[in-house]
């Protein structure tokens, strides 16, 4: 009986580490283009860029212009 | 039209570039956002890209540019974002995409469109899932027998994790349940909504006390399945709804203004008052009605009327929104605002019209009409009979509330949405948009096809028919000098001729508007136009048409036919043998629709305004008639919006195209018949998904009833019927694989084939 008290606790903790992540990719936008990123991991020189997604109410310091 | 690639629009030649271009410039200064810090967004459709390739030539192509921050293209969608600094006029990026040989157009995002609702269905849809299994985890363990001490922390737990995520993810049906319900109506979301809380709270209980039976895995798991119907559904219609507004937009964005002092500004449309002067270059499209005050030009007005002949426009002539200047620049005097031009009154007549079609209830409503009633009465019914036999009020309530869980509102739920899906994504495949939930039930019970003409059974491209009768030195010369202009019989020539190679060299080549062109070489003078111009003197007694000549002499005479769209006699021709009344209403001349009519054999109506279209749509419901009608061009928006249901091809104007239930982006009219088969298929699927659901409740209800039902036995239950339900949906798709390519693949080779020969 007393395994439950660290079992139970480990096994919700994962599951909402889980979806925890899944949130923080959804809200970052890293399902927008899911055909893109299949083909961009074959370009060299890709960087990645600071504001992926256009986001209305993003901070929106200067760019630095990434791809030449 | 169609033929012209998507963006075509700015690739306007010879005359006025510099008003084109300055026109580009202010339409993508107007279409795009600021995104702040003096950095503005603009989104731009460019339907070929394809691979990572396309990706790195696009994005360079791009960057390079003057004033760029950032190119971002998204394979998915096939746009790209585009960052540019305000400080300087825009660069011209669609041109810049045209050189490396993309097609691109402005894509309008505006700020409503960010989808919120598809990002609040996913991440219900992710709580749910994570509440599922887990709560799942532990019920296992519940009924694989726990003792009492460890059932009741089990279910405590599980009280834990099912309360906030029922709170969180039902939201979207509790909202949904609460507005049908306080507009006195019932939607299928009531009943879920009514299950769903009534097990939590009754667990709740149970848990509390100490009972030993708790259905927050139930509860928690419907929601789940549901959701994963709804997400689907919503996903794929969003699909839908984005190709279809990736189209080129085929209505003026504003115009080139120019001012009493001689100042030109670009004005976007809704700020053209009457009396103002406007500069319309080759290629563009009139923005409000208005009068030409100078300049000599032709119009095209197929989209705007369905006359499939140019019309020759000179000062004087009155312009209706939406007509397509064809040759030459035009200065003209606009005669009425926006809101009443042509067009806006194209939208009212729309706007009268759709009262009409919202008064259809779905399937699924109209069945939650019928099951929420009988279920809750049944389970009233339960619990007065359990008090009365047994005068156990908790017993009787449990077993009521089971009841209400057990006729399982899931398979309900999903049997119409997954059903719909799976159409969706088929037709999706065959190029076919389905822009509205409720389209395929409707299309599925037409009994009348209405067809338009110009730009729907025929693709409005004019095509050469007499080919073979010229000679082909003088038709390799008329294609030669035909590239010089955008003129359609100019197009048609072109690519008639397009494979012999012309003998002559022009030094210099001028395009006369309304007469045509005209070409020097070393030797002599061609014309290439009107008889009566080209030949001189000569030509009256000699007819009209289209002629070559040279120093005023006859080369060659060249006649001309609206092309049929590709598949449009089969299409016909089944339409017709599935028994459905086929007609056509068009807005051309009589001789023109008798000639197509004749050889489709179906009757017609010609000469048809745009209220008389709508009105005889409206006629034929009178008659009890459900008619499909099938139109592209602004005078039939108000039919499409008053009939049955409708369809439009990708070709046909902006407001037809949202007044269209389903819009098919292919040129290939058999669209038609294939959309009517997926919708007739997906309506058998719904009724027996229905049967299955009202089968399944037969059995359980009683067992139900009789109290026998725990939560082991309404989670199988619950699972069993769902999987069926969704199994039987998918056989819609393995009953026919959709045949072809995708879609873009199919416009990439329509785009490159533009005038070829239909037949």
């Amino acid at each position: 009986m007393t395994d439950y008290f660290y079992l139970i606790p480990v096994a919700i903790g994962l599951g909402v580490i889980g979806l925890g992540a899944f949130m923080w990719s959804l809200r970052t936008g890293q399902y927008e283009d899911l055909d893109g990123a299949a083909e961009r991991i074959l370009v060299d020189d890709d960087r990645p860029i600071q504001d992926p997604k256009p986001q209305p109410k993003a901070d929106l310091r200067p760019h630095r212009a990434v791809h030449r | 039209m169609s033929c012209c690639a998507p963006g075509a629009e700015f690739a306007v030649q010879a005359a006025d570039p510099e008003i084109a271009r300055e026109t580009a410039r202010e339409e993508v200064r107007l279409a795009s956002h600021a995104v702040g810090d003096g950095v503005r967004q603009t989104d731009l459709s460019v339907p070929g890209v394809h691979c990572g390739a396309c990706i790195r030539s696009v994005e360079t192509a791009l960057a390079a540019l003057p004033g760029v921050v950032q190119a971002r293209v998204n394979l998915s969608t096939r746009r790209v974002t585009i960052r540019w600094r305000d400080d300087a006029p825009p660069a011209p990026f669609v041109a810049a995409l045209n050189a490396i040989g993309y097609d691109a157009h402005l894509f309008e995002v505006g700020r409503e469109d960010k989808d919120d609702a598809q990002t609040e269905l996913v991440r219900a849809l992710a709580v749910a899932g994570f509440g599922a299994s887990n709560i799942m985890l532990l019920s296992v363990s519940v009924w694989s027998g726990a003792e009492p001490a460890t059932r009741d922390l089990f279910h405590w737990i599980s009280a834990l994790i099912a309360l906030p995520t029922v709170a969180y993810a039902g939201r979207v049906f509790f909202r949904s349940a609460w507005r049908a319900l306080r507009h006195g109506r019932t939607n299928m979301d009531v009943p879920i909504s009514i299950g769903v809380l009534l097990a939590v709270g009754l667990s709740l209980y149970e848990t509390i006390h100490g009972g030993a039976h708790a259905y927050f895995d139930a509860s928690v798991t419907l929601l789940f399945f549901l959701l994963i119907g709804r997400t689907l559904d919503h996903i794929m219609r969003e699909r839908a709804r984005t190709a279809v507004k990736g189209l080129a937009r085929l209505a003026a964005r504003g115009a080139l203004v120019v001012r009493d002092d001689g100042r030109r500004d670009y004005l976007p449309i809704d700020e053209i008052a009457p009396g103002m002067r406007i500069l319309l270059a080759a290629g563009e499209r009139v923005p409000v009605d208005a009068r030409v005050v100078s300049g000599q030009s032709e119009l095209d007005c197929a989209l705007v009327t369905g006359e499939s002949l140019p019309q020759p426009a000179l000062p004087g002539t009155e312009l209706q929104a939406g007509t397509l200047n064809l040759t030459g620049a035009l200065t003209i005097e606009a005669t009425a605002a926006a809101k009443e031009s042509f067009l806006a009154e194209m939208m009212r007549m729309m706007e009268a019209a759709e009262g009409g079609r919202s008064a259809y209830r779905r399937i699924a409503d109209r069945a939650a009409q019928l099951y929420a009633p009988v279920v809750h009465l049944t389970a009233l019914v339960t619990c007065i009979g359990w008090v009365v036999a047994s005068g156990d009020w908790h017993r009787a309530l449990t077993i009521a509330i089971a009841v209400l869980i057990i006729t399982c509102p899931c398979a309900l739920g999903l049997a119409v949405p997954m059903v719909q899906v799976v159409a969706a994504r088929r037709l999706f495949e065959a190029g076919v948009m389905v822009r509205d939930g409720s389209a395929l039930e409707r299309l599925a019970t037409i009994d009348t096809v209405v067809f338009d003409k110009t730009g729907t059974l025929t693709l409005g491209q004019p095509r050469l028919v007499n080919r073979d009768e010229v000679p082909q030195p003088a038709l390799a010369i008329a294609a030669a000098l035909a590239a010089h202009s955008r003129h359609p019989y100019s197009r048609a020539l072109t690519a008639a001729g397009s494979d012999g190679a012309a003998d002559v060299a022009f030094k210099t080549v001028t395009e006369h508007p309304g007469l045509g062109l005209e070409a020097r070489s070393d030797e002599a003078v061609y014309r290439l136009g009107r008889a009566g111009w080209a030949l001189g003197e000569a030509a009256t007694a000699d007819g009209g048409g289209t002629v070559l000549a040279r120093d005023g002499n006859l080369l060659a005479r060249f006649c001309f036919d609206d092309r049929l769209r590709p598949g449009a006699e089969t299409t016909v021709a089944a339409l017709k043998a599935q028994g459905l009344a086929v007609e056509i209403l068009s807005g051309d001349r009589d001789a023109a629709v008798r000639a197509l009519a004749a050889r489709l054999g179906v009757a017609f109506r010609a000469d048809v305004r745009p209220g008389d279209k709508a009105a005889r749509i409206a006629a034929l419901k009178q008659e009890g008639r459900k008619p499909l009608m099938v139109g592209d061009g602004l005078n039939d928006a108000p039919a499409l919006a008053t009939a049955h249901a409708s369809m439009a091809p990708a070709s046909a104007a902006d407001v037809g195209r949202n007044a269209a239930d389903l819009v098919f982006l292919r040129d290939n009219l058999e669209a038609v018949p294939r959309a009517l088969t997926v919708a007739r298929e997906a309506g058998r699927l719904v009724r027996q998904n229905l049967g299955i659901a009202v089968i399944y409740n037969l059995i359980a209800v009683p067992v139900a009833i009789l109290g026998f039902v725990t939560p082991l036995v309404a989670a199988i239950a619950m699972s069993g019927s769902s999987v069926l339900v969704v199994g039987n949906a998918l056989r819609l798709r393995s009953r026919n694989p959709a045949a072809g390519a995708g879609v873009d693949s199919e416009r990439h080779t329509a785009a490159a084939r533009p005038l070829e020969a239909a037949e």
